[in-house]
């Protein structure tokens, strides 16, 4: 007889916990041919808010600690993926229906892009900041600070490349996040949580909800303490939405087009310029 | 400290010769509104009227959209960068020489002191355009993404507390990265943009790359929602703001706001007190109180709260205030009657939630609009004065114990724009600096700007830079 597979309780990652979704829904995801793969957490508006509020504690730990530990957390992300590639080539396989080898693309480009994005995080200031030549005695500089918390929504198009190609950026950049994992193929998300939990990333900087979009977009858009939400994986509309609602807080918003791209972490920073003056 | 009493010393209003009406200034040309319809524009300090300027209608709003348009797809995005440089070029130089008219014309009609208008506001006015002139063929090397491209038609709202200085913080960066503009002035300070439409005639600037149309905030509001136009650029209060980030969401047009602000003053223990003081002054009776970056909460270390309130008090005894025109006042009228019932709300609810008001004894004038130079000491975090932003030359006084109880209370506001801190420890004052939420950060020193320096807010005071290499991205489209 052959053996039962042990079969995965797939959960929201809130705060570095595995929690089931606090309002008890899931939601059936099939693979490609109708077969049973798993019930993930419908997240709910409560969830959100945990998660917010997670990522709110985790803000002043990751801003300041340095930025080359930052680089080297995001490269560890990458080295405890590449152990792990197979699981996410299977995921991705079953649930989306892509051929082994677009799906072992897939996951060896979302492993190099964690690359890509380490070595940003001690860069952004010579790239992004300035020293100002005013006129007078005063030594003038801008340097670019992290936004604070920042939503994501991935697509539906590329699950797992799409979420690590906008969380990446705005880690690099110093924020901590909440994730909205894409509806209809969560699976590879929740996986990459498996990963965060064991990459050195501290608790409650990537937060990953799956569920109905349509169902957060509402809540994301009018939540205050979300300073900053990239709406890539969002049809136009749900973004007028979430800019609509965002404008009771001034929300930074953002839509990109390309998935590996500076403007990704150059993005969600706020500029902040110094005056001290020249003086003996 | 000993005030000395001068004889009154009036800048003479000869320099400026201000029209019985004045147009609007579409396609390189002056013309009525249609309709003719028109409203008054007075001296705040006197009450007495200066002129009648146009209200642009709808239909006038279209044709200076219209008219923007033309020039940028025929002239402005055809001309190489160090073409339209040097039109930039020419502005300043022709600001710079007729700055004395500028800053008579701009005291008259907004009530800031002549010391101020000529000092700061026209000298940098003009140095924006010098600073944004060169930038016009460098872009490329700014740093924006790959090639940077204008967006095209820029509306363009200012506010009424540094006409000309906004004005210039608005269209110099926009016609230095090629876009053309429609530009709106508040509706109690329009004369400064109208004699700046007279500097582009005299440049030569082609017809329809700037086109001014003065009204309220009606006219505003249709331009905002204009099709025709592809980027706003807006310097006004959080609530219009937010206003119109709801009113464009999904229009794909591009948006920068520079908004409210409720600034915090820190100063430590160990500051250089008599600096410290002058500091203070600056940052909150600087233009009357009427900055969005204004340091309006003082949060002073416990120790030396006595100290700083004493000296501060008898510093104050010395402000002049009184006829912006001459040059010894320190503190002119306040831009109009509706600021000054909002001050007075303001005010008055601190003395009704328990705070405790104090102003030197002086003189106010009888016409026009005024307010004494005032502090409320014992406010409580939670009072609408460490909330909401005055706009006008009052102070909330708060304390703290600890650095990080200082930064705790600094950053508790929906606003992020300014803040200042006063110490003697170079560490103490940047470990403060990187913990503030605030777009500019001024230390040992308070309301300092210049062309070259990004100006610009966290949270709900704005979104974006004016002003330095980070100014420019507001007015480029890149690759994302």
């Amino acid at each position: 007889m052959s053996r039962i597979d042990v079969m995965k309780t797939y959960k929201l990652y809130i705060n570095g916990a595995f929690p089931r979704g606090e309002s008890g829904r899931v939601y059936e995801v099939k693979d490609s041919k109708g077969k049973f793969l798993g019930n993930p957490c419908q997240a709910s508006r409560k969830d959100l808010r945990e998660a917010v509020v997670s990522a709110r504690a985790a803000q002043a730990g990751w801003v300041y600690s340095t930025a080359y530990l930052r680089g080297q957390i995001l490269y560890r992300v990458a080295e405890m993926m590449e152990s792990r590639k197979s699981e996410f080539i299977d995921v991705i396989v079953a649930s989306e229906g892509k051929s082994v080898s677009a799906a072992t693309n897939e996951v060896s480009a979302a492993i190099d892009m964690w690359v890509w994005y380490a070595g940003w995080s001690d860069k952004i200031s010579t790239i992004a900041g300035s020293t100002n030549q005013v006129s007078g005695p005063f030594y003038n500089f801008t340097i670019p600070e992290a936004i604070g918390v920042v939503a994501i929504f991935a697509s539906e198009k590329s699950p797992l490349l799409s979420l690590v190609s906008a969380v990446g950026g705005v880690l690099a950049s110093g924020n901590t996040c909440i994730v909205i994992a894409a509806e209809k193929s969560p699976l590879a998300a929740i996986v990459l949580a498996e990963v965060v939990a064991t990459s050195d990333v501290p608790n409650g900087v990537v937060n990953i909800l799956t569920g109905k979009s349509s169902e957060l977009v509402p809540w994301v858009g009018s939540h205050m303490d979300i300073d900053a939400v990239d709406v890539s994986g969002l049809s136009k509309k749900q973004e007028s939405e979430v800019r609509i609602a965002g404008a009771d807080n001034l929300k930074r918003i953002h839509r990109f087009t390309e998935m590996q791209s500076a403007q990704r972490v150059l993005a969600f920073v706020e500029n902040k310029t110094v005056w001290h003056p020249i003086g003996v | 400290m000993t005030k000395f009493e001068y004889s009154p010393a009036p800048e003479s209003t000869s320099i400026v010769d201000i029209k019985s009406e004045y147009g609007l200034f579409i396609n390189g040309k002056f013309e009525p509104a249609k309709g003719n319809k028109s409203f008054e524009t007075i001296n705040p300090a006197t009450g007495k009227p200066l002129a009648r300027i146009a209200y642009a209608t709808n239909a006038d709003v279209d044709k200076a959209v219209n008219s923007a348009t033309e020039a940028y797809k025929k002239i402005w995005s055809k001309m190489p960068a160090s073409e339209r440089g040097k039109y930039l070029y020419r502005i300043a130089r022709i600001l710079q020489e007729r700055a004395r008219e500028f800053a008579v014309l701009e005291t008259m009609d907004n009530g800031k002191p002549i010391r101020e208008t000529r000092d700061v506001d026209i000298p940098l006015a003009a140095g924006h355009f010098f600073y944004h002139a060169g930038w016009a063929d460098k872009l490329d090397f700014a740093g924006l993404g790959n090639s940077p491209k204008p967006h095209g038609v820029v509306g363009q709202i200012i506010p009424w507390n540094f006409p000309l200085l906004m004005l210039s913080w608005k269209v110099a960066p926009a016609l230095a990265t090629g876009n053309t503009v429609v530009l709106k002035p508040a509706e109690t300070t329009s004369l400064t943009a109208l004699l700046f439409a007279e500097v582009c005639q005299q440049a030569g600037l082609p017809a329809g790359v700037v086109n001014i149309v003065t009204g309220d905030g009606s006219t505003g509001a249709y331009l905002v929602n204009h099709p025709g136009i592809q980027k706003i650029a807006f310097t006004g209060s959080t609530e219009v703001g937010k206003g119109i980030a709801r009113a464009i969401a999904g229009s794909g047009k591009a948006l920068t706001l520079e908004l409210g602000g409720k600034g915090a003053n820190i100063i430590y223990e160990d500051a250089a007190m008599d600096e410290a003081v002058e500091g203070i002054i600056s940052g909150i009776f600087f233009n009357q109180g009427h900055v969005c970056c204004a340091g309006s909460r003082l949060l002073v270390q416990e120790s030396v709260l006595d100290e700083v309130t004493t000296k501060l008090k008898s510093r104050m005894e010395l402000i002049r205030i009184g006829d912006p025109l001459d040059k010894n006042t320190d503190l002119g009228a306040i831009n109009s009657k509706a600021q000054l019932e909002k001050i007075h709300e303001l005010a008055n609810s601190g003395d009704q939630e328990g705070a405790q008001r104090w102003s030197p004894q002086c003189e106010l004038p009888t016409d026009g609009f005024w307010f004494k130079p005032t502090i409320f000491s014992g406010v409580a975090q939670s009072h609408r004065i460490a909330q909401e932003e005055i706009f006008g030359p009052v102070l909330s006084i708060l304390t703290f114990r600890t650095p990080q109880e200082a930064v705790e209370k600094a950053n508790n506001t929906p606003y992020g724009l300014s803040a200042g801190i006063w110490s003697d420890k170079g560490s103490k004052i940047l470990w403060t600096a990187q913990r503030l939420k605030a777009g500019v950060v001024w230390t040992n020193s308070f309301n300092k700007f210049d062309p070259a320096s990004p100006f610009g807010g966290y949270k709900e005071s704005g979104w974006g830079r004016e002003g330095g290499r980070h100014g420019l991205s507001a007015y480029v489209k890149v690759v994302k």
